[in-house]
């Protein structure tokens, strides 16, 4: 064990969870990567290892298998002092559209499984009295747009629950943070057709990230831009706004 | 299909571009008419494939590094500019680093790249002491100096033609800072820039900038910086030993008109420029390795300076003897065209690595021109003066040159070819480049 302080990325093979590890190793924290497939994440863990000369572990974890969550929790060799969560699903939408099976997925992976674990690492960390919880949920999440609305209300689940959970934490030494990445060029998003001035990389995400919990930042759009393109979306009337089809 | 260009946005074609995230998948993705791109800075056609295009950027990972000895293990996409930020607070970095840290490791190899310290230190390769490297064939194959050696110089400097480069184990270089000490020297022409560089042979560091705009009894006007790694006693005692890699702060966000750069722009920007540096000239200081080794970095996307047609670098290298009179004709005619731009850079060269490697001992000069007008022909012409003196062109940077030119400029050429055939009998990688330069018609 190490007096160093660490953090646990759940969602850890996927590129912004890459970075975002990347960006607390270097800050000097061990790392925990989590992950369904633990020996996919092994060559992370050898990166992490090689660049920053911290601590890496790995954890098996599915956002969908919430009987395990309680099991995987208290399985943890100690408690992180962040937990940040990047799981999710974007999806088909029209396939969601009619496909239950399809639309109960993205529901789960983006707002169920997310808030649930989170759930209890903040029984944790209440417990202790410090700690830091972070949610990555989206842009999609501030208003239910045609275009992709299932997993637009699953992840305006996720951000009304770590808005409710940061309101009741409040002055307790554990702090929230909503994080609202807007486009990133990932794997998730490869062939999308993504807005260049609004699209950021995927190490501006991870640098966000450690900065929002370094200066207790409570939600955070990583492009600001974004804070304003969203604010007209939330703003227009719904007359207006059911005829758009973006 | 996808339209895809190198840095100087000349030519734009068409390539299946793919970003397989696994070598398997890379494997998959491979089709007759492949090439492995790194983060496309290449000039010209040297990363584009004849078909399909694997971008190869996301494999960015380190399998491991040993402080003790400063060798690391690395996938072939991770950036010198990822390097240098996350090793050199570690006091490593890069040997050989080019104009620009925002290239691959993958492609810094397959273009062997050089740096100011090429005179006395080598390319890129000589670093590499070992390459993963996927053949045509289908043969995944670690070639080094001692194993499959052929394939080794082949694919270093072989610009991506022997297979596509997955994971590299190379050497850094120990530092104690991340700074340079730096020493300015300027030259009132041709003959003492060249005088200036040979007598800096001793230098690990030396280019020269020429101003091209200027003719006659200037002409070759130059100011020529020395550099050195600082050692911590050359610092202040509370400067960081490290200084903050900064992310590019300014952005061209628009293609320029391309009239933005005329002879009076270049002109006023030179001469600004000149005396700017000379009055810096003589004395030693200290600067941050970000503005010694890569100035250009700091603007993002300085190739839209140049207007929507792109531009064309000419980087040619000519034989220390003679170099002297095919320099100064080769300069005199860009002065009367009078469109060349900022970047006139000219450094001694040693010998080179790989079979293809560019460099050869002498000067090589390195040329921007906007894609307009004759331009073409006016660089066949420069190219027919190369030839003469037995020079020839740097294929990362090339995107025109013809095979005549490129075949009288590399001996080795068919050493380089029969060992290509050997690793890829069915001729499944292959560039726009290799194409138009290399392949059988």
């Amino acid at each position: 064990m190490t007096s160093r302080k660490s953090a646990l990325v759940l969602g850890g093979s996927s590129d912004i969870g890459r970075a975002t590890a990347r960006a607390f190793a270097k800050a000097g924290y061990d790392i925990g990567l989590a992950g369904r497939d633990v020996a996919a994440l092994e060559p992370d863990a050898a990166d992490l290892r090689a660049r920053y000369n911290v601590e890496v572990g790995l954890h098996k974890f599915d956002v969908l298998d919430t009987a395990s969550f309680e099991g995987f929790v208290s399985g943890l060799p100690a408690m992180p002092d962040v937990v940040i969560s990047i799981v999710g699903l974007l999806g088909v939408q029209q396939e969601a559209e009619s496909d239950l099976a399809h639309a109960t997925m993205i529901m789960r992976s983006n707002y169920e499984g997310p808030s649930l674990i989170l759930g209890l690492f903040a029984e944790k960390f209440l417990a202790r009295g410090s700690g830091s919880i972070v949610g990555v949920s989206s842009v999609a999440g501030d208003r239910g747009r045609a275009s992709n609305y299932v997993y637009g209300s699953a992840k305006a689940g996720f951000s009304a629950f770590l808005s409710g959970l940061r309101a009741r934490a409040s002055s307790s030494g554990v702090h929230v943070v909503t994080v609202k990445p807007g486009f990133v060029r990932t794997k998730m998003t490869e062939g999308m057709k993504l807005i260049g001035p609004l699209t950021v990389e995927a190490p501006v995400v991870g640098d966000a990230i450690l900065s929002a919990v370094e200066r207790k930042t409570d939600i955070v759009y990583v492009s600001g831009k974004w804070r304003l393109v969203m604010l007209i979306i939330k703003t227009l009337p719904e007359a207006v706004f059911k005829k758009l089809r973006f | 299909m996808t339209l895809v260009s190198g840095w100087g946005r000349f030519p734009v074609v068409d390539s299946d571009v793919l970003r397989p995230r696994s070598f398997e998948a890379v494997g998959e993705a491979v089709v007759t008419g492949t090439i492995a791109r790194g983060n496309g800075r290449a000039y010209g056609d040297a990363a584009i494939g004849a078909v399909r295009t694997i971008g190869m950027t996301g494999f960015d990972r380190v399998r491991s590094f040993d402080p003790a000895t400063g060798r690391i293990r690395l996938e072939a996409g991770v950036l010198l500019a990822d390097l240098i930020d996350t090793f050199g607070p570690r006091g490593f970095l890069p040997f050989v680093v080019p104009g620009t840290r925002f290239v691959s490791v993958g492609g810094a190899i397959a273009a062997d790249v050089h740096g100011k310290n090429h005179h006395c230190e080598g390319g890129f390769g000589r670093y590499v002491d070992s390459i993963l490297l996927r053949t045509g064939q289908g043969e995944t194959i670690e070639v080094s100096r001692e194993e499959n050696s052929d394939a080794f110089f082949a694919t270093v400097g072989g610009m991506g033609l022997t297979g596509i480069i997955l994971e590299v184990s190379m050497r850094l270089r120990p530092v104690q800072t991340g700074w340079i000490r730096e020493r300015v020297v300027s030259a009132s022409d041709l003959d003492a820039a060249m005088r200036a560089l040979e007598a800096s042979d001793a230098a690990t560091y030396s280019v020269a900038w020429i101003d091209c705009a200027v003719r006659g009894r200037d002409l070759g006007r130059s100011l020529i910086y020395l550099g050195e790694h600082a050692v911590k006693g050359d610092l202040a005692d509370d400067a960081a030993a490290f200084p903050a890699g900064k992310n590019p702060g300014l952005a061209v966000p628009i293609d320029l008109p391309s009239m933005t750069l005329n002879r009076t722009s270049i002109r006023a920007f030179n001469e600004l420029y000149y005396r700017m540096g000379a009055r810096r000239a003589g004395g030693n200081h200290v600067v941050s390795l970000y503005p010694y080794f890569f100035p250009l970095d700091s603007i993002a996307d300085w190739n839209r300076i140049y207007g929507r047609r792109g531009f064309l670098q000419h980087q040619c290298v000519i034989p220390e003897n003679g170099a002297r009179s095919v320099l100064g004709d080769i300069l005199d005619r860009v002065a009367t065209r009078g469109d060349a731009s900022f970047l006139a850079v000219l450094k001694k060269l040693g010998q080179g690595d790989g079979i293809l490697s560019f460099p050869l001992p002498g000067y090589t000069l390195a040329l921007d021109f906007p894609v307009r007008g004759d331009i073409l022909n006016f660089l066949d012409e420069i190219d027919r003066l190369v030839v003469a003196a037995g020079g020839r062109l740097y294929l990362a940077k090339d995107a025109r040159q013809s095979r005549a030119t490129f075949e009288a400029g590399y001996p080795a050429l068919s050493r380089f070819n029969a060992i290509r055939k050997a690793l890829d009998p069915n001729g499944t990688i292959r560039s726009k480049l290799s194409q138009r330069l290399f392949d059988e018609v």
